[in-house]
């Protein structure tokens, strides 16, 4: 990439607020039902039926806002974007416009070079999902599933501060920890509870004006949306260099050809004609309520990454990753409540083993096979010089596939480290015995071969020989 | 025996009361005069009788078993603009022409409740867009004082039906004048309650912030009765207030002495017509020799009310039609080539002319560029109005006048016009602006055409105006009149 040009990325974010109704009726809002189930007769726009604010997403709303040091505002409206469309059951979507609920917030990143950086967060407002239209299966017309129409959405709008596709990414993922961690949104991407559309530019560098700029929709990866708007920003700046300009438009990535593609150009947008929904109230929020809400704020990522660092003394990129998830950072402590273990270690086995095997199955930390106290037990173990940590290993696997405890897996299969000294000093005689080379080999100045000594030592003992006092007794004898 | 057909609710509920007759036997009475009179008139859309007959059975059971709503086995219609479930809810429109509602607006569950009977569906305007009735795609209604006339609009089905003793009560709406001025031209009460009293959960909207359900009736006792029933907060419609209902039948007793009626000059101005301006006077001069005062009022905005409206509710309505696409319910032209020709044709052959028309209006004031000269600056006239009201209920209990310019006028007269058409709601529009109760009481007749008396109150000042209207109508027979022929 040309390093004369500066790229400009602003994002929209949608989370799907995790209430149990919708948005403005008593309808689930369970995911994978059956088509058009989790419908009532204001999902479907009937005739005469009016909207209710759901007032659960009022609430979910300001704890947002006040994540995000934005201001809260004490009066926000409902208003209605119109147009026509088959998923969109009225013909017009209840969103808000001109008077958001939440405005003028921040979230602080990490650059490339390691450094702070503010990126603003212009707004962020209610509004309900449209449906979806269903094309598989049907042979010449179109089905419609109005299950996810009038789902809660948080819209939430950032300024133009990004400059890269990691910026976006990491700033992306900030929201994603924050309302995950608030508890307003699961975040699940494949489920299309947390979806980005990204506006993306570019000017020449030092440039004031911005460029015109493309819209990318359809982005429902962390890894889709780098992939996207790298490729955008190349294709725009091919598309200048070459003499051309960039038109103001919508695109669709097409995760399959990595491109963007184009869906439609301003002159073919809507004119949504929004006005003031006459069917609702506006949303009137007083200094008490914001308070309250405000009683009820967890403590925060940065927060909690903090206190990891200061009170249990981790490793900052360690605390990060813990803090990554409230849930992890949740099952850490719990850990760390029970180990006798340093914190570090306990977190290196929460970030290693535990995180690996939770991988490898594809489990998230609330289904890990092995309970916070149970991993303790393990280290507990290690610490206490009962297993090596080596043997852990074994007994991990041991307890994921349900062997029981650290314990009854040592116990059962008689992994208990053998710290006997008379026991090692005669496989270590054994072991001399059997390979006169090496150790002539070794008293000639081959040092190295320590390393072959232990591994025998320790196959003769099935691994649970005290490595420590194998390597003092191999020196001894050797000498 | 004073015949059935020409009692008042407040008549029927002593006969049902007594045991004089059963629900049964009044409901098979107006069924067979309904079924005997009222394709001259064109009232009604559906006639529910058999849901009826269950209906009357099961009040006259409940009545025997010492229990029953206030309204308990009283025959009344709705006006086909409210959700009925497993009826024809056809609005007065082909797009809804066989729409069958799963479900039942609050309005038609509250009386259900309270016990009344309903006979049927009343003939609408168009999704309520009239004032002649003139656009509903099941054909104009006539007025039983003419049949070469209008009975007023949009509430024409219940206006006349209520006027050729079909039944004595009926449930109808009001977005600019559509309960009062087809009362006025019918010579029956017609009471439009303050914006958010009545709940509008299941009334198909015309335009949300001015639509308000009410009832025609031919006494103003009655209409305190039906008012009773349907009032009240609805948690599934925010606009409706939460505020309690109080005993407006209990309120009629009291009396109109110093009572202080406003009377604003330009409802006196050019425009009205001089014999009816003069029955107006008239009654306002009744009330005075009752003990009521009056004091001229300004509302110096006033004149923009019809412009104001004719701004606010198209606009409203452009959006709120937008649900009939063809797509989930009611008409969907056949064989669409695509989708754009699916919403066209739907649209294009579903709706009437004058629905068009507001559709068209109202897009065209909220597209980008017009928002703030048309919309905009309408909201904020809105405003202005609502605010002289204000001022002047700060001197006044009610502000009298006329309901409509004229008297009845010739159906096709006015249909090809639509500003003067517009201008018949110039008295009545006001009150929708600034969400108000108003009532139209008969006041007399012009060339045998019944007139109108029109009084507006402050918010909730319902009972005032049904107690001065009562006490007007025990002073006066002109409610008492029946159009020749249907006796």
């Amino acid at each position: 990439m040309s390093s004369a040009w500066e790229v400009v990325i602003g994002l929209e974010i949608h989370a799907q607020l995790a209430t149990k109704s919708k948005i403005f009726s008593g309808a689930p809002t369970a995911y994978g039902a059956e088509p058009n189930t989790q419908a009532c007769l204001v999902s479907l726009g009937y005739p005469g039926v009016l909207p209710v604010l759901n007032e659960e997403v009022v609430r979910m709303a300001a704890l947002f806002g006040l994540a995000v040091n934005a201001t809260v505002a004490p009066r926000s409206v409902f208003a209605r974007k119109n147009y026509f469309y088959p998923d969109l059951p009225k013909g017009y979507q209840i969103s808000q416009f001109e008077l958001p609920i939440v405005e003028h917030g921040e979230m602080m990143i990490t650059d490339a070079d390691g450094n702070e950086k503010r990126i603003g967060i212009t707004r962020a407002h209610l509004e309900e999902d449209a449906g979806k239209s269903i094309h598989e299966g049907l042979d010449t017309s179109s089905g419609i599933d109005l299950n996810r129409a009038g789902t809660p959405l948080l819209e939430i709008v950032s300024e133009p501060d990004l400059r890269s596709a990691k910026e976006a990414v990491a700033y992306l993922r900030k929201i994603h920890t924050i309302v995950r961690y608030l508890g307003i949104s699961d975040g699940n991407m494949q489920e299309g509870s947390f979806r980005c559309d990204a506006n993306v530019s570019v000017r020449p560098m030092g440039q004031e004006e911005l460029g015109t700029r493309a819209e990318l929709k359809n982005l429902n990866s962390f890894r889709f949306i780098e992939k996207a708007i790298n490729y955008e920003v190349e294709r725009q700046i091919e598309l200048i260099e070459d003499g051309g300009s960039v038109v103001q438009e919508t695109r669709l990535y097409d995760s399959d050809k990595d491109e963007t593609r184009s869906m439609r150009s301003k002159e073919e947008a809507n004119d949504y004609r929004y006005f003031p929904d006459p069917d609702l109230l506006p949303v009137e929020i007083s200094e008490e309520y914001i308070e309250a809400v405000r009683a009820t704020m967890p403590e925060l990522p940065s927060a909690k990454e903090q206190r990891f660092v200061d009170d249990y003394g981790l490793k900052v990129d360690d605390a990060s990753i813990l803090t990554g998830s409230r849930p992890l950072a949740d099952f850490f402590e719990a850990v760390v409540e029970v180990a006798e273990a340093s914190p570090q270690v306990a977190a290196n086995w929460v970030i290693g083993d535990l995180a690996g095997a939770l991988n490898r199955d594809n489990l998230e930390i609330g289904d890990s096979k092995i309970s916070a106290a149970d991993l303790a037990g393990l280290v507990n173990r290690i610490e206490d010089n009962t297993i090596s940590g080596k043997i852990a290993k074994q007994v991990f696997e041991a307890m994921w596939n349900g062997e029981g405890s650290a314990d009854e897996v040592i116990d059962a299969k008689g992994l208990k480290q053998i710290t006997d000294s008379s026991a090692i000093e005669a496989v270590v005689e054994k072991v001399i015995a059997e390979n006169p080379d090496q150790v002539a080999e070794y008293k000639g100045g081959k040092d190295k071969l320590i390393g072959f000594f232990v591994g025998k030592v320790m196959q003769e003992t099935k691994g649970q020989a005290n490595p420590g006092q194998v390597n003092q007794i191999l020196k001894d004898k050797l000498s | 025996m004073m015949a059935l057909h020409t009692r008042t609710l407040a008549e029927l509920s002593v006969g049902l009361e007594s045991g004089e007759f059963t629900s049964v036997e009044l409901t098979q009475t107006l069924l067979d005069r309904i079924a005997l009179r009222s394709s001259e008139l064109n009232a009604l859309i559906t006639v529910t009788a058999d849901e009826a007959l269950a209906a009357a059975a099961k009040a006259d059971a409940a009545r025997a078993a010492g229990s029953g709503g206030t309204l308990n086995g009283l025959p009344i219609i709705h006006k086909d603009i409210f959700c009925t479930r497993g009826v024809k809810t056809t609005c007065g429109s082909k797009m809804l022409e066989n729409f069958i509602s799963p479900y039942d607006a609050t309005v038609v569950e509250k009386l259900a409740a309270a016990g009344a009977v309903v006979l049927g569906k009343s003939n609408m305007d168009e999704f309520a867009m009239g004032s002649s009735n003139e656009t509903s795609f099941f054909g104009p209604v006539r007025n039983p004082w003419d049949l070469e006339c209008s009975p007023g609009g949009s509430s024409g089905g219940s206006s006349a039906s209520v006027a050729a003793r079909f039944v004595p009560a009926a449930t109808a709406t009001d977005t600019g004048g559509s309960i009062r001025q087809p009362a006025a031209l019918t010579g029956t009460v017609g009471l439009k309650p303050t914006y958010g009293r009545v709940s509008r959960y299941g009334m198909i909207a015309f335009a949300s912030s001015l639509d308000q359900a009410g009832v025609i009736t031919r006494s103003a006792e009655d209409a305190a009765m039906m008012l009773g029933a349907m009032a009240g907060f609805d948690p599934r419609d925010s606009t409706s207030i939460d505020e309690p209902v109080p005993d407006y039948v209990a309120a009629l007793g009291e009396s109109v002495k110093g009572l202080r009626i406003g009377i604003v000059r330009q409802h006196f101005d050019e425009g009205l017509d001089a014999e009816t301006g003069a029955r107006v006077k008239e009654a306002i001069a009744t009330l005075e020799s009752m003990g009521a005062t009056t004091v001229e009022v300004d509302l110096p905005n006033i004149d923009m009310s019809v412009p104001t409206y004719y701004v606010v509710a198209p606009a409203e309505c452009s959006s709120n039609l937008s649900r009939f696409d063809g797509v989930r319910f009611g008409y969907r032209a056949e064989n669409p080539e695509d989708l754009l020709d699916l919403y066209c044709r739907s649209r294009g052959e579903g709706f009437g002319d004058e629905v068009k028309r507001r559709i068209m209006t109202g897009t065209y004031v909220l597209s980008a560029g017009y928002y703030d000269a048309y919309y905009l600056k309408a909201q904020q006239v809105r405003q202005l109005i609502a605010d002289d009201f204000q001022k002047a209920f700060a001197d006044v209990d009610v502000i009298a006048g006329p309901t409509a310019p004229s008297p009845a006028f010739k159906l096709g007269d006015k249909v090809d016009d639509p500003i003067t058409m517009y201008l018949n709601d110039i008295y009545t529009i006001g009150a929708n602006l600034a969400g108000l109760p108003a009532i139209s009481v008969p006041c007399g007749f012009v060339n045998d055409l019944p007139v109108g008396l029109h009084l507006v109150g402050a918010h909730f000042a319902e009972s005032t105006l049904l107690m001065c209207a009562h006490q007007y109508q025990l002073h006066t027979d002109f409610h008492k009149a029946c159009p020749e022929g249907f006796q």
